[in-house]
């Protein structure tokens, strides 16, 4: 028997949403304004009860929630974790999710989980590797998932393919959508000293499946070049928001995340970003 | 030229390895900064990770100490699962062998009441009897059952004033703790864990009934001076007890 309440949502809307903040909790339930829909850290919720399953039980009743994962290492040489993979499992079958996302790159190696998302050369022989992770995810939680472009900091001398070509190849071969996070692309763009618009226009957009947007720090390299840092700890600065909205103009409207987690700030500072991204989505859509 | 990934991590986690090669700008040149930029990242978050376990530990020991001692700690212990509500597992054990904290006997166990206290926030929920089952049974029988006690219940002996020093550091004027050995009980009432002081006799109680012993065989256990109306006041009010269970 079809029992709806048991999958309210089936995907994102095409609307502005935020990274969810327990002490966000009353604040957004009282009203969410610009906020239509929310994210959460997979791993944050793999503990056994307590409140954050609560409220996140709760709060998936009434907004349409994206799990995006932080620790599966999909990017790693390594085999992936099993026990991590069966947890990731295990919450996307009771939670039901509107979106499930992970991103391209790797922090396990040696068993040691190093929390922070790591780079890894382009070549074919670790896009076999990605490609294989991602076909045991996609079957072991029994939907596609959504891979997320990185922000880099250095390269790789043995690179032989562009992050495009790269990232195009993935979903050709695993069928996976996009999760394009426009900050990242800035933040890249600038570090590895290439055009941010022309990675826009050159992304397989009709894959993505979700937008990512946040705030970085700026800082410089041994010889002075501008070097940023993917924060997620302040507002977003203007040439991201003018790139978002090349890329809503390209893509069209598409879920809009607002990503804050150091440094969060109160309700109404995170919604005013929401609503920000809002008028972005809503002045190109009209 | 291949860098591959264990010589990745063993920079990373090493600040005094030079960076490994064929990680580069955009000129070709070596990576330097623009590596130190995950060495950092590294050690931040898994800093604040224990920064967020810890918080009395980190008090007792001031911001600076423990900063420079979890960048001690996450080298020899980096962390072996993506949950990061479990890190720090061995951090009680290593602050017994750390030289500078050797001195401190009272630190391991503050931090072992801290573990348990985030232990029990994440533990699995359970619905706590009403106290009228336990009430309404008539002694002998009560004597004979065995209780079952909720996943977010933890019990912890030490020699030190655990459950003292920890008020000290979270409630604005607790007492001054007193040298005295103390057993405390954390229990969670719906969500937020919460320490009381055990009197005598009533950890070797409770660990009798988690070996599944009977109410009557915990007794003994426990010893002259236990009471157990006031355990089972406790319990009760931590909505610490989910089942009664008569007969074998």
């Amino acid at each position: 028997m079809l029992d709806a309440t048991n999958r309210p949502f089936e995907s994102l809307p095409n609307r502005p949403g935020v990274g969810y903040k327990p002490q966000h909790y009353s604040d957004i339930l009282a009203n969410s304004g610009s906020v239509d829909w929310l994210e959460i850290h997979a791993e944050n919720y793999m503990g056994d009860g307590g409140r954050p399953i609560a409220q996140l039980r709760h709060l998936a009743e009434r907004f349409p929630v994206s799990v995006h994962g932080v620790g599966l290492s999909i990017g790693g040489e390594a085999p992936l974790d099993t026990d991590h993979l069966a947890r990731l499992k295990h919450l996307i079958a009771w939670l039901k999710p509107a979106s499930f996302s992970e991103h391209l790159a790797w922090s396990t190696h040696d068993s040691h989980f190093l929390n922070d998302l790591l780079p890894l050369p382009y070549t074919a022989q670790t896009l076999d590797r990605v490609v294989r992770h991602i076909d045991q995810v996609q079957a072991a939680v029994g939907r596609r998932m959504l891979l997320e472009n990185p922000s880099t900091y250095l390269a790789f001398a043995e690179t032989e393919m562009s992050e495009i070509e790269f990232l195009s190849a993935i979903v050709a071969r695993t069928g996976c959508g996009l999760l394009l996070d426009v900050n990242n692309v800035f933040v890249s763009a600038t570090n590895q000293q290439t055009d941010p618009v022309s990675y826009i226009n050159d992304f397989p957009v009709d894959h993505v499946g979700e937008i990512h947007l946040g705030g970085h720090d700026e800082d410089s390299d041994d010889h002075g070049a501008p070097l940023l840092i993917d924060s997620h700890g302040r507002e977003i600065v203007d040439p991201v928001w003018t790139l978002y909205a090349h890329t809503i103009e390209r893509a069209g409207p598409r879920p809009t995340l607002i990503e804050w987690d150091n440094d969060v700030p109160d309700w109404a500072t995170l919604e005013s970003q929401a609503a920000r991204a809002d008028r972005i989505l809503t002045k190109i859509s009209a | 030229m291949t860098t591959g990934q264990t010589d990745f991590t063993r920079a990373i986690l090493d600040p005094d390895l030079a960076v490994p090669p064929g990680l580069i700008d955009p000129q070709g040149r070596p990576a330097g900064k623009r590596f130190a930029v995950y060495r950092n990242n590294v050690a931040v978050s898994l800093t604040e990770a224990l920064e967020t376990a810890f918080p009395v530990v980190r008090k007792l020991v001031g911001d600076e100490f423990f900063k420079a001692m979890a960048g001690v700690f996450l080298r020899q212990h980096p962390p072996v699962s993506a949950l990061m509500m479990h890190y720090g597992a061995e951090f009680p054990d290593f602050l017994e062998t750390f030289p500078p904290t050797q001195s401190i006997g009272y630190l391991p166990d503050v931090a072992r009441l801290e573990q348990a206290l985030r232990r029990s926030y994440h533990a699995a929920d359970a619905s706590p009897i009403a106290p009228e089952a336990l009430q309404d049974l008539p002694p002998d029988r009560l004597m004979a059952a065995r209780i079952e006690l909720a996943p977010a219940v933890f019990v912890i002996r030490s020699p030190w004033p655990v459950h003292a020093l920890w008020l000290a550091n979270t409630v604005d004027g607790a007492p001054k703790p007193q040298m005295r050995p103390e057993d405390v009980l954390v229990t969670r009432p719906r969500f937020d864990p919460s320490p009381a002081l055990l009197g005598p006799g009533a950890a070797d109680f409770l660990a009798a009934i988690e070996k599944r012993g009977t109410l009557s065989e915990a007794l003994d256990a426990a010893g002259d001076g236990f009471d157990l109306g006031a355990l089972l006041g406790q319990l009760l009010a931590g909505g610490a007890i989910t089942g009664i269970s008569e007969g074998t």
